[in-house]
C-alpha cells in the first residue's frame, strides 16, 4: 500500500481502462452462471451442494489470489521459470508495470481481470465431482490446486515470461489455461473419488432443466468479458475476439443439436445448452486469431465432436458426472490445435495455419502447449488429490451420498414444495427419543 | 356409503370435475400420484444417455358417496375421463364403514 502512495501508477489509456474493469464484472458473473449450469445438472438433493462449491471458490481463489496466486501467476520468472517470484506477494509493487506486458491499463485493473479466470477455472472442476467431493476436502484442495496448479500455467501460457508464451504456442484467453486444464483435472478427480453411489445404474436425471439453460445464457454473456477483455484493450482485435466467441458458439449450439437429432431422434434443451458451451471453450484460444468464417468451422466441430465424446465415459465406467472431460478438456484441446489451421494473421496479431498457408510449426508449438498443459495438470491434481484422499478423504459416505449434499453438509434443502416438512419443528434425528425444537432464536432440546 | 376412487389422466380433471358437479356431488379430493399400468413410462435422453421413466404422473379422484349414488358417479367419471387412448385410467369402488363431519359431528349419509 505504501508503495501506491510513493509512486505514481504507469500511464494509462481510459478507454482500455473502463473496459477491462467492466470485462472483470462480466467474467464474475460466469461462475455463478456455471453454478446453474451444473447445478440445474444435479439430483435437487444436490443442487446447494453445487452452487455452495462453486460461490465458494470465488471466496477462496479471491483471497489467494491477492495474498499470492497473483504472483506465481504474472511476476518475473522465478522458481527456475516454473512460476512468477513472490515479487507481487500481497499485491505490492502495484505501481510498476505488469512484468512483460505492453498494456495501457493499470496493473490493479489486470490483477483483477485475471484474478476472475482463476476463480472459474478450479470451479469447472466441480462438474466432475458432483454429489460426493466432501465440503472440508473440497476447500483444500481447491486451495492448494489453485495455487500448485493453476499459478504456474497461467505464467506459462498467459505471462509474456512463461515459457510457452515465449515459445509462440498462442492460448488468446485460456482453452488451455482454463479449460483443459481444469478438464484434465476433473478427469483425474473423478478417477480418485470414484463412482457416484448407484452410477451408472441408478437414474440421476439433471432435475431443472432451466436452471441449466439460464446458467448457460449467464456464461454466454460473461464470456464476452473472458474473450473480448483477454484483448486487453478497447480496440479492433477486442471485436474480432467478440464476434468469433458468439460466432462460435452459435455454430457449436447447431452442431450439437444436429448430432443430437440424428443420433437420438430429439433435439434437446439440454443438448443446445451444452452446445453452447463447447462452443465458448473451443473458441477462449482462438479468439483472437481466427476469422469470422473460421470460427464457424471452429464451433461446428466443437459442436459435433464434444457431443459425441459425451458416451466415452460409459463406455470407460468413469463417473464424469457433468461431462467436464467431454466438454472443457475435449473443447479445449480442440480450439487449442484448431488454431494450426483456422489461425490467420488477418486479425492483426498471431501466425497463419496450415489453411491460410502456414506452415505445420504452429500446429506442433499448440500440441505442445496443450501436452505440457494437460499433462502437468493431470498428474499434479492426482498428486495432490492423492495425498488428500490418503489424509483426510475425499469421498462422502453412502449415507451422506444418499441423503444429498444439501442436507448431509449444509443442513439446509433446495426447495420447500411439502407441506409436512415446513413445520417448526425438526426432527434431528426423527423417531429416536431426542427431539429438538426451534421457537424464535432459543433452542431447546429435550430428552 | 362407498368410496369411489378414479385415476386418471391430468389434463382430464376439469372435464371430470364439471362432469361431477353437474351431476349433483357436495365434495371431492384430488391428489397428484404417479403410476403405471398398461402404459409404461416413457424414455427421456439427457447428452445422449436414456433414462427409462418408469412412473407416469396421474390425478387421483376420491368421491364419498351414498349407496345408491355409486354406479352413476362412476359413470359420470368414465365418461368425462374417457380418451379412447391407452393410459385413460381406472375408476373403483370399495365400502365405507363410517363417515363423521369434523364440524359437526354428524355421521353415516348425513356426513355427506
Amino acid at each position: 500500500m505504501i508503495h501506491l502512495a510513493a509512486v505514481q501508477p504507469p500511464v494509462t489509456a481510459a478507454g482500455d481502462t473502463a473496459w477491462v474493469l467492466a470485462s472483470a464484472a462480466l467474467v464474475l458473473l460466469m461462475t455463478p452462471g456455471l453454478a446453474f449450469f451444473y447445478g440445474g445438472m444435479v439430483r435437487g438433493k444436490n443442487v446447494l451442494g453445487m452452487l455452495m462449491q462453486n460461490y465458494v471458490a470465488i471466496g477462496i481463489v479471491s483471497v489467494l489470489w491477492v495474498l499470492v496466486v497473483y504472483s506465481l501467476a504474472f511476476s518475473s520468472n522465478g522458481f527456475g521459470g516454473f512460476a512468477g517470484n513472490l515479487h507481487q506477494f500481497g499485491l505490492a509493487h502495484m505501481n510498476e508495470p505488469v512484468a512483460g506486458e505492453a498494456i495501457d491499463i493499470p496493473p490493479l485493473a489486470f490483477v483483477a481481470f485475471q484474478l476472475m479466470f482463476a476463480v472459474i477455472t478450479p470451479a469447472l472442476i466441480t462438474g466432475s465431482t458432483a454429489d460426493r467431493f466432501k465440503f472440508s476436502a473440497y476447500v483444500i484442495f481447491i486451495s492448494l490446486w489453485v495455487v500448485l496448479v493453476y499459478g504456474p500455467i497461467a505464467h506459462w501460457v498467459f505471462s509474456p515470461e512463461g515459457w510457452l508464451f515465449k515459445k509462440g504456442a498462442e492460448d488468446f484467453a485460456g482453452g488451455t489455461v482454463v479449460h483443459a486444464n481444469a478438464g484434465a483435472a476433473g478427469v483425474a478427480m473423478a478417477i480418485l473419488l470414484g463412482k457416484r453411489k448407484g452410477w451408472p445404474k441408478e437414474r440421476m436425471r439433471p432435475h431443472n432443466v432451466p436452471y441449466v439453460l439460464l446458467g448457460a445464457g449467464l456464461l454466454w454473456f460473461g464470456w464476452f468479458g473472458f474473450n473480448a477483455g483477454s484483448a486487453l484493450a478497447a480496440n479492433n482485435l477486442a471485436g474480432y475476439a467478440f464476434v468469433n466467441t458468439n460466432t462460435a458458439t452459435a455454430a457449436a449450439l447447431l452442431g450439437w443439436i444436429i448430432i443430437e437429432k440424428i443420433r437420438d431422434g430429439h433435439a434437446t434443451t439440454l443438448g443446445a445448452a451444452s452446445g453452447a458451451v463447447a462452443g465458448l471453450v473451443a473458441i477462449t484460444p482462438a479468439a483472437g486469431f481466427v476469422s469470422p468464417v473460421g470460427a464457424i468451422f471452429l464451433g461446428l466441430i466443437a459442436g459435433a465432436v464434444c457431443s459425441l465424446c459425451t458416451t466415452i465415459k460409459f463406455k470407460l465406467g468413469l463417473d464424469d458426472a457433468l461431462d467436464v472431460g467431454a466438454v472443457h478438456l475435449v473443447g479445449g484441446v480442440l480450439g487449442a490445435l484448431l488454431i494450426g489451421f483456422f489461425g490467420t494473421k488477418a486479425t492483426g496479431i498471431g501466425a497463419d495455419g496450415l489453411f491460410y498457408g502456414g506452415s505445420a510449426h504452429l500446429l506442433r508449438l499448440q500440441a505442445e502447449g496443450v501436452g505440457a498443459t494437460v499433462g502437468y495438470s493431470f498428474v499434479a491434481t492426482m498428486i495432490i488429490g492423492y495425498v488428500l484422499k490418503k489424509t483426510i478423504g475425499i469421498r462422502m459416505t453412502d449415507e451422506q451420498q444418499m441423503i444429498g449434499m444439501d442436507e448431509s453438509l449444509h443442513a439446509e434443502s433446495a426447495y420447500d414444495f411439502n407441506a409436512l416438512s415446513a413445520g417448526s419443528f425438526s426432527g434431528t434425528s426423527f423417531g429416536s427419543s431426542s427431539l429438538s425444537a426451534t421457537i424464535g432464536h432459543r433452542t431447546e432440546v429435550q430428552a | 356409503m362407498k368410496l369411489v376412487t378414479a385415476i386418471i389422466k391430468p389434463f382430464k380433471l376439469e372435464d371430470v370435475k364439471s362432469a361431477l358437479e353437474a351431476y349433483g356431488i357436495a365434495g371431492l379430493t384430488v391428489s397428484e400420484v404417479q403410476g403405471f399400468g398398461r402404459q409404461k413410462g416413457h424414455t427421456e435422453v439427457y447428452r445422449g444417455a436414456e433414462y427409462k421413466v418408469d412412473f407416469v404422473p396421474k390425478i387421483r379422484i376420491e368421491v364419498v358417496v351414498d349407496d345408491g349414488d355409486a354406479d352413476g358417479v362412476v359413470g359420470v367419471v368414465v365418461k368425462a375421463a374417457n380418451t379412447g387412448q391407452i393410459g385413460d385410467g381406472k375408476v373403483w369402488v370399495t365400502p365405507v364403514d363410517q363417515i363423521v363431519r369434523v364440524r359437526t359431528g354428524e355421521k353415516g349419509p348425513d356426513a355427506l
